[in-house]
């Protein structure tokens, strides 16, 4: 594998969903190139050390409190990274990515190149809530982001005629975002 | 002022208070303080954890079939466990049963975890509480490589090895960034080890990280994916396809072949790399037997693994299961987790309100009904509290009872459990490594012994793991390729209403989910979670919890650095993380210590 695109985590706390939402959008809206792979990484933390370590490119979703406006994306990139993973710390997942990081790099695997779309949360106290309007309407545009950062390592995607059905989603068993979100939508 | 809680234990909070908060390097946000008396030895312990709002404000009203999903994403780590635990209960509500080959499957999955989650407990967030990083820097490779040859046949242990993995770890230490380094005490009066077998833990460090490649395959092998593999309820959802080549989801022969190839090096990994490991660090610190809290007392399995599809009975699960009470080895109480008097939680102590606080309530009548406040004696304000008053509410977590008695769970009550049944595959090596250590039984019931534990039931589970890898192929070979059981499927073969429990032992204790079922979807789903029993704050009898135990009576080299809290926390392998989010400040990385 050359590239993967990893999106981290935690479906379950409103805005802190965006980085696996990113990534579930990206798969039903566009194909891959040959040699990059798609996770939801959720908040596997050092668990997801190994699919660094094999990697010559990695490309992150994340919910990242820049203190911006709510919805605002930043691109960091390279030696950037770590530091804005560490920036604050939100959640598990944040500080066990910057540790992910430094692992793969004592392994003697760190990525060769490494870019971190990070999207302002609004709301990360809603347990059970859906992505805020401003987070949610940032994917498309954090989804522009990632087809140029990979098209620039050579590997664009391709957006699909038509998006993948639901049920070819990433996430599945009620979890994908729209059946997700749909009690607090006020539909059965 | 003294007191003696019902339970055994003399507190006194008269002396200086020391606040850690975050507790660092584990699953989650946790906070502790203790008094210390003049001589920095702690005589009273405070533990209080983050917020849990409860699975069923999300589940309610969802599909019972897919409750697996969710609870996978209340926690990183413990994802199959609470998957596992939420498909039995299902089935436990709806009377379905599963194939043999389906138990033999989520049996692998499930030790396969056990394995995992060890191995990464041990070497990535405890083994830095006994080894100090920095000094490896200063140690000899050469007399490594014969530390290491004396104590294991493990092919990775020459002097170049060593030479080598030492000038990275200094490159990476002299360039600043400690990575999952930083935040160490290193240097602490309490780090015994010699350099040698700091630098041979280092580099056992990495190469647990590095397997960690091969372990997870099982799990996507067996459950189509990992992170995150897929569960069902009724059975597992991968078909067998013996011959099939290369069918998307398909367990054929070749995935097989390669479970089995990786059931070999993880009991290879287990007996020549961390049981040595646990036995030569055993050998430094075998003074230091603080700790033991609970475990000597009350401890309580559920037990798990069970050798027949469908039959949850202590006979049938190869993890014990029982309670032992007061110290009682000989006295093993059965577990009824439907029983409304045994299994309850109580929150005269937890920031939830109950209509009748002095009354526990169990799992499926429970409530999750979040309720800040401080009590009279704590200091500071809710946003920045400075000492916490533990005579009223002061943590979010429950406190789960057995019958009114607070129990320690984990490795090391399976172990005290099995042992007290005299069963030879849990008091075997238990006996053995005290004998080779020159430590009585006493020994067990301390940090150390905890950490001990998981060590052997981490060869014990890679064993299993072979078991019924051979199991599964075997019943395969005599032509039963059955993986699931879709009878009682569709909603409409259900009763109107039911009710279940699901209960496994996760690495880090045991794990029961209740639901009840109407009208085809969840009514109420309530999960009680090990780090609830563990670290569970004082119930209305006044019963201490297995972390706040532990603490007490510890003697501290210097209150300022922690280490000794840190070590006898680590060693319950803490997962607040299905409580997630943090009310710490920003940035807070270091375990920040306050005396007051």
């Amino acid at each position: 594998m050359t590239a993967l695109v990893l999106g981290i985590g935690n479906i379950l706390w409103a805005d802190e969903g965006f980085g696996v939402r990113a990534v579930e959008a990206f798969h039903r809206l566009y194909a891959m190139a040959d040699g990059v792979d798609l996770l939801d990484g959720g908040t596997q933390g050092l668990y997801l050390v190994n699919r660094v370590a094999e990697v010559e490119r990695l490309l992150v979703f994340d919910a990242i409190d820049y203190g911006l406006k709510p919805g605002t994306l930043k691109v960091v990139t390279g030696d950037e990274v770590p530091k804005f993973t560490g920036a604050k710390k939100m959640s598990l997942h944040q500080t066990g990515f910057q540790e992910v990081l430094s692992a793969a790099d004592l392994m003697g695997h760190y990525p060769k190149d490494i870019a971190l779309i990070g999207c302002q949360p609004l709301d990360l106290e809603d347990w059970g809530g859906p992505l805020t309007a401003p987070v949610a309407t940032s994917i498309e545009p954090a989804l522009a982001a990632a087809v140029g950062i990979l098209a620039a390592w050579g590997v664009a995607p391709m957006r699909r005629a038509a998006p993948l059905p639901p049920e070819s989603g990433l996430l599945a068993n009620d979890i994908d975002r729209a059946a997700y979100e749909r009690p607090r939508a006020g539909l059965a | 002022m003294g007191i003696e809680t019902p339970n055994g234990f003399k507190l006194d909070n008269a002396g200086r208070r020391i606040v850690v908060d975050p507790v660092t390097r584990i699953e989650g946000h946790m906070r502790v303080e203790v008094n210390v008396d003049a001589d920095n030895v702690i005589r009273n312990a405070v533990s209080t954890g983050t917020m849990w709002r409860g699975i069923e404000v999300i589940l309610k009203g969802r599909d019972p079939r897919d409750a697996w999903a969710f609870t996978e994403r209340i926690c990183g780590v413990c994802t199959g466990t609470h998957a596992l635990t939420s498909v039995r209960a299902v089935e436990n509500a709806l009377g379905i049963n599963i194939p043999e080959n389906a138990n033999s499957i989520r049996n692998i999955m499930q030790l396969t975890l056990q394995v995992h989650d060890h191995l990464v407990h041990f070497y990535h967030l405890h083994a830095l509480d006994w080894v100090d990083v920095v000094s490896a820097l200063s140690a000899d490779p050469k007399a490594t490589s014969a530390l290491a040859q004396s104590i294991s046949d493990w092919p990775l242990s020459s002097p170049g090895y060593f030479r080598d993995l030492q000038g990275r770890l200094k490159k990476f230490v002299e360039s600043g960034q400690l990575g999952p380094f930083k935040n160490g005490y290193w240097g602490h009066a309490a780090y015994k080890l010699p350099p040698e077998a700091n630098l041979m833990a280092v580099a056992h460090y990495l190469e647990a990280l590095d397997f960690q490649k091969e372990i997870v395959k099982i799990h996507t092998v067996y459950g189509g994916k990992n992170p995150h593999p897929n569960w069902l309820v009724g059975g597992v959802p991968s078909p067998i396809n013996v011959d099939g080549v290369g069918a998307v989801g398909a367990i054929n022969m070749e995935r097989l072949n390669l479970v089995s190839s990786i059931i070999d090096q993880a009991i290879t990994f287990t007996e020549q790399v961390y049981i040595p490991d646990l036995r030569a660090i055993g050998s430094f610190y075998k003074d230091w037997l603080h700790g033991g809290g609970l475990s000597s007392t009350s401890v309580m399995s559920y037990g798990d693994i069970p050798e027949h599809a469908n039959d949850y009975s202590e006979a049938s699960l190869k993890l014990p299961r029982g309670v032992i009470l007061n110290g009682k080895l000989d006295e093993i109480h059965p577990i009824d987790l439907t029983n409304p008097d045994e299994v309850q939680e109580f929150v005269t102590h937890s920031w939830y309100k109950y209509p009748d606080e002095t009354k526990g309530l169990h799992p499926w009548d429970g409530v999750t009904e979040p309720h800040f406040e401080l009590g009279p004696n704590a200091r500071g304000t809710k946003t920045n509290i400075e000492a916490l008053d533990e005579a009223a509410k002061y943590s979010f977590i429950k406190s789960p009872r057995w019958k009114g008695h607070a129990v320690e769970v984990g490795p090391l009550a399976r172990y005290v459990i099995g042992y007290a049944q005299g069963k030879a595959e849990f008091k075997e090596p238990v006996d053995k490594l005290l004998t080779d250590l020159g430590l009585p039984l006493t020994a067990l019931f301390s940090t150390l012994g905890r950490t001990a534990a998981r060590a052997l039931e981490c060869q014990w589970a890679a064993h299993q793991l072979r078991y019924f890898q051979d199991k599964l192929v075997a019943t395969i070979k005599a032509g039963d390729l059955s993986t699931a059981n879709t009878d009682k499927w569709t909603p409409d073969t259900w009763p109107k209403e039911a009710k279940g429990v699901g209960f496994t032992e996760a690495p880090r204790g045991a794990l029961g989910h209740w639901i009840k079922i109407k009208d085809g979807k969840i009514d109420n789903y309530q999960a009680v979670v090990p780090t609830t029993w563990n670290g569970s704050p004082r119930d209305p009898q006044g019963n201490i919890g297995a972390f706040e135990a532990a603490l007490l009576d510890t003697p501290m080299a210097d209150p300022e650095k922690p280490l000794e809290i840190l070590r006898t926390l680590h060693s319950f392998d803490p997962c607040l993380a299905c409580s997630t989010h943090v009310m710490s400040e920003d940035g807070q990385d270091m375990a920040t210590v306050t005396v007051r």
